[in-house]
């Protein structure tokens, strides 16, 4: 995928890696490759087994969906209704990360130790796709990560870019996610955070404590997906009626359109119409 | 109705409820002269809660502001918003990629091209294609983009001075304003919610005529900006309603994450365009203005002193189209068949429709073609899996769609983090401890556009 | 240079409905009901190029309590409904009502939870006008309908008559088209 080139995420791939990572020798927070085997290059031999091994990884996915065309009756005479669809796995990027990337990883890896907090406790996966860096966190550690992120001399994150619920029905333990992203005006990086709570217990810790400006942000993700954020001083209805039962945004929420008369005949509203994809 | 209903801790006396709530009356008809003769406790406190909308010629949209007063001081102001909530973004799940342009654009419906370029940058960036579109493409984006910063800021301080009362701003600005959207109209065929901007590209080129018209308007505009400045600059009137309103320092504005021309107005040079610029906006010439004031006028002259930048920008744009016509078969929309899908109209006796050379294409010449049309069509093209965020300085700050998707044809999520929305929050930071009638003001600099805030 | 110099020595005969139509239809205080897209149409509407001010609309009613024309412009949500009922319940009579937009009118292309699908689910409508926003031409000619109707309004005992004789013909109306396929309206069982 994209590196980014240093001091400015854009579009242009082909970034130039960090002038001030060391190879090896320094140890980068985050997933190392096992001990034992060099990093780098996979060996011929691993080349070989890479379908495979591939393959397997993926067999070990949970199964997101079964069968083809959205078809849940007997009435499925595609020949696809006993198909398997593995959810593909979860991307993990490895240090080093390319760009500025490193610089925030280890800034917030040492800020994280001098608070006695392992980074690879409260972060449980980095990637780095299509050249935007995403850090996935355990929730308990939210609010840690944000101080660090907005009060580090070297990571100075000060503009708070919202949060953004999204609803993933098929990742069961995990479904609400809130998705956060930072700016930084001194560094000019940006940075994202994902965090997970599962629908029986869908409370995250409020960062209003450390970004005064998430208070509405958090109100409206509790508004549409009901993630109760703990420590928000007033979580209402923002946009809602302040007394709609249910949130709208939710996978299970219907989109709640009427059927259109056009013409003589009645068009459905689009979440009840036929789809093929 | 007895009286523990009354409270807002429900079982609590009149008694408990006076040192919580302040002074309690319980009261069954009667005259409140009687009641609060004999009360020593009134006086200069009294606090009165004043509801300002949803709806009222004086905000910009549905706004309500729920203000305590004393006497003229605003010691407490809260916006209620949600009463333009459209679930644009729960209706875009349900729809293509491509038809996702034409609900995003009237989410901050002043700023159209804005909301659709950040989709379709976050798009673009899942597909992998950022490197692919067309140079043609890129500079008609950058064209229509400083035109409508043009606009919304124009739209901006229109109602601005309406709302001071001073409506000559407001009719000078708005017959400014007609003059940009004419080219709109011209070029996108609308005059707002144009759904131009699509995922690979533009939604078609420029027409017969449309650079002369961007190049006589850009004749004309320098005298319309000059006759507007000398209305407003130095009017007094406007300078004491504006002068000292609104104040928000810089670590204000830090504090809340506000962008845009309040920031600037601090005398932070932050611009997205030049601090992470996408579309090439690098490649252009054109300054950043700030000012130092921090308060209200400070936002109005940042605005525009913005607008002569973005003329710069527009004529440099110009000269790039006008440079480029020699290049034969110069693309506006990516060529990739699978995910490009030109529009391919012509003008027939009965309006505008598919043109019959298109239909002949893919009816009788290739079978290629009709699959694609086909599937572009009914299904859309697939973006891959995985999220993106690309943000775009617009004229009300930092725009931003988060786009996520799961391998299909309809986006999975798109949330837009309007820059109204979150500066919406430093309401009370602006406008308590001031007056009543400086209210208008400062919600008017920070130039909220409610299709944003509730989406 | 008006009327009054074609008159037939200085004396004209009316009726009371045709004065009280025509003083109604020229002098329209819009109480507009601006909420979104539509609203900045609107006021371009009353700018100095599509002059709303022509017709005796400029003063845009800041109250309700002053406005004989609610033209709805934008989406109405339902967060939203209730305060739009309010408005018109407290305008005086006689009033009308314009719904600007297809949101206003039918839902628009919001057809979900939040967006009421059509205002005359709210308030009686007068006069759709449709478009996505509608240009500022076709709100004027809107207005030009409108104002049509209001010169053509009768009053007192004829209005209540005129106002039945409508009702009628609404309930008896036939579809637009009649039942021919599986997809009709009415062909559902």
């Amino acid at each position: 995928m994209t590196t980014p080139p240093e001091g400015a995420p854009g579009g242009t791939p082909g970034g130039v890696p960090d002038s001030t990572s060391k190879p090896s020798d320094e140890k980068l927070p985050g997933k190392q490759p096992p001990a034992g085997e060099p990093a780098g290059e996979p060996t011929p031999d691993d080349q070989a087994s890479l379908p495979a091994r591939l393959g397997e990884e993926r067999l070990e996915e949970p199964v997101a969906r079964t069968g083809m065309f959205g078809v849940t009756t007997t009435g499925d005479t595609s020949g696809y209704g006993r198909l398997q669809v593995h959810r593909p796995p979860l991307p993990a990027a490895e240090p080093p990360y390319g760009g500025y990337f490193d610089a925030i990883a280890r800034g917030l890896g040492s800020a994280l130790q001098a608070d006695g907090v392992d980074f690879n406790d409260a972060i449980e996966r980095v990637t780095t796709d299509f050249g935007e860096l995403t850090f996935y966190l355990r929730r308990v550690h939210l609010v840690a990560v944000m101080d660090k992120l907005l009060h580090d001399p070297d990571l100075r994150f000060e503009i708070f870019g919202g949060v953004s619920g999204v609803h993933y029905p098929g990742d069961v333990g995990r479904e609400l996610h809130a998705v956060y992203h930072l700016a930084s005006i001194t560094h000019n990086r940006r940075v994202r955070l994902e965090v997970a709570a599962p629908d029986a217990d869908p409370h995250i810790p409020s960062v209003t404590s450390v970004y005064p400006a998430a208070n509405w942000h958090e109100r409206e993700t509790w508004d549409f997906f009901g993630i109760i954020f703990d420590g928000h001083p007033a979580l209402t209805r923002i946009e809602m009626p302040d007394d709609w039962p249910g949130h709208p945004q939710r996978k299970d929420y219907p989109l709640g359109g009427i059927p259109v008369e056009y013409r003589g005949t009645k068009v459905p509203p689009p979440d009840e119409r036929r789809s093929y994809s | 109705m007895s009286s523990t209903d009354t409270h807002a801790t429900p079982g609590a006396t009149d008694a408990e409820a006076d040192a919580t709530e302040g002074r309690v009356y319980n009261l069954a008809g009667g005259d409140w002269d009687d009641v609060v003769t004999d009360d020593t406790d009134r006086g200069f406190n009294e606090q009165i809660v004043v509801n300002m909308g949803p709806q009222h010629p004086s905000t910009h949209g549905v706004l309500r502001l729920i203000l305590t007063l004393e006497g003229e001081t605003v010691t407490d102001a809260r916006a209620s918003i949600g009463y333009l909530h459209t679930g644009i973004e729960k209706s875009m799940e349900y729809r293509t990629w491509t038809q996702g342009t034409t609900f995003i654009t009237r989410a901050d419906y002043l700023t159209p091209m804005f909301n659709e370029a950040t989709y379709c940058l976050g798009v673009e960036r899942l597909l992998g294609i950022e490197d692919r579109i067309p140079e043609r493409a890129q500079i008609i984006r950058v064209l229509m983009l400083e035109l409508n910063r043009i606009s919304s800021h124009l739209g901006g301080i229109g109602p601005f001075g309406l709302e001071l009362g001073a409506t000559t701003i407001f009719l000078q600005g708005v017959r400014f304003r007609e003059n940009v959207l004419d080219l709109f109209e011209l070029i996108t065929g609308l005059r707002m919610n144009h759904a131009f901007i699509r995922p690979g590209g533009v939604a078609q080129d420029l027409p017969a005529g449309g650079l002369e018209a961007i190049r006589d308007f850009l004749r004309k505009a320098p005298k319309w900006i000059a006759d507007l400045r000398k209305l407003i600059d130095s009017n007094a009137v406007f300078i004491a309603r504006t002068k000292g309103i609104a104040y928000l320092d810089l670590e204000g504005c830090m504090a809340l994450g506000v962008t845009g021309p309040i920031l600037r107005a601090t005398g932070l040079p932050w611009d997205l365009r030049k601090s992470q610029p996408v579309m090439g906006y690098e490649t252009y010439e054109f300054d950043v203005p700030t000012t130092d004031t921090c308060d209200t006028y400070g936002r109005y002259l940042i605005r525009m002193l913005e607008i002569e930048q973005s003329l710069r920008i527009v004529e440099q744009c110009v000269e790039r189209l006008a440079d480029r016509a020699s290049v034969a078969n110069d693309p506006w929309l990516i060529q990739d068949a699978k995910i490009g899908w030109p529009a391919r109209l012509s003008l027939g006796p009965d309006g505008m429709g598919p043109s019959p050379e298109h239909i002949a294409h893919i009816m009788g010449q290739s079978m290629e073609a009709l699959i694609h049309h086909f599937k572009l069509v009914t299904e859309g093209f697939r973006v891959p899996v995985g999220q993106a965020y690309v943000p775009v300085e617009s004229p009300k700050g930092e725009l931003g769609c988060h786009v996520v998707s799961d391998g299909g044809t309809r986006p999975y999520r798109a949330h837009l983090r309007d820059p109204s929305f979150h500066h919406m929050q430093a309401v009370s930071m602006m406008c308590e401890g001031g007056n009543l009638a400086d209210v208008i003001p400062a919600i008017a600099s920070i130039d909220p556009v409610i299709g944003g805030v509730d989406r | 240079m008006g009327i009054e110099e074609k008159l037939p020595s200085g004396v004209l005969l009316t009726s009371v409905e045709k004065i009280a139509g025509w003083a109604r239809a020229r002098s329209v205080w819009p109480a507009t009901f601006g909420l979104a897209c539509c609203a900045i149409e609107l006021m371009m509407t009353g700018g100095p190029r599509h002059d709303l001010a022509r017709f005796g609309m400029e003063k845009t009613g800041s109250t309700p309590r002053e406005a004989d024309l609610m033209i709805v412009a934008g989406r109405v949500s339902q967060k939203m409904a209730p305060v739009l009922r309010q408005i018109y319940d407290q305008m005086p009579e006689p009033k009308w009502v314009i719904s600007m937009g297809v949101c206003a009118s039918s839902g628009g292309m919001f057809n979900n939870y939040a967006i009421v699908q059509g205002v005359d689910h709210i308030v009686p409508v007068d006069i759709y006008l449709p478009g996505c926003p509608p240009r500022p031409e076709m709100l004027m000619d809107s207005i030009f309908k409108l104002h049509d109707k209001i010169l053509n309004m009768k009053l007192g005992p004829d209005r209540d008559e005129e106002i039945t004789e409508l009702e009628e013909a609404r309930l008896n109306m036939l579809p637009l088209r009649v039942n021919a396929g599986i997809n009709d309206i009415g062909s559902e069982l």
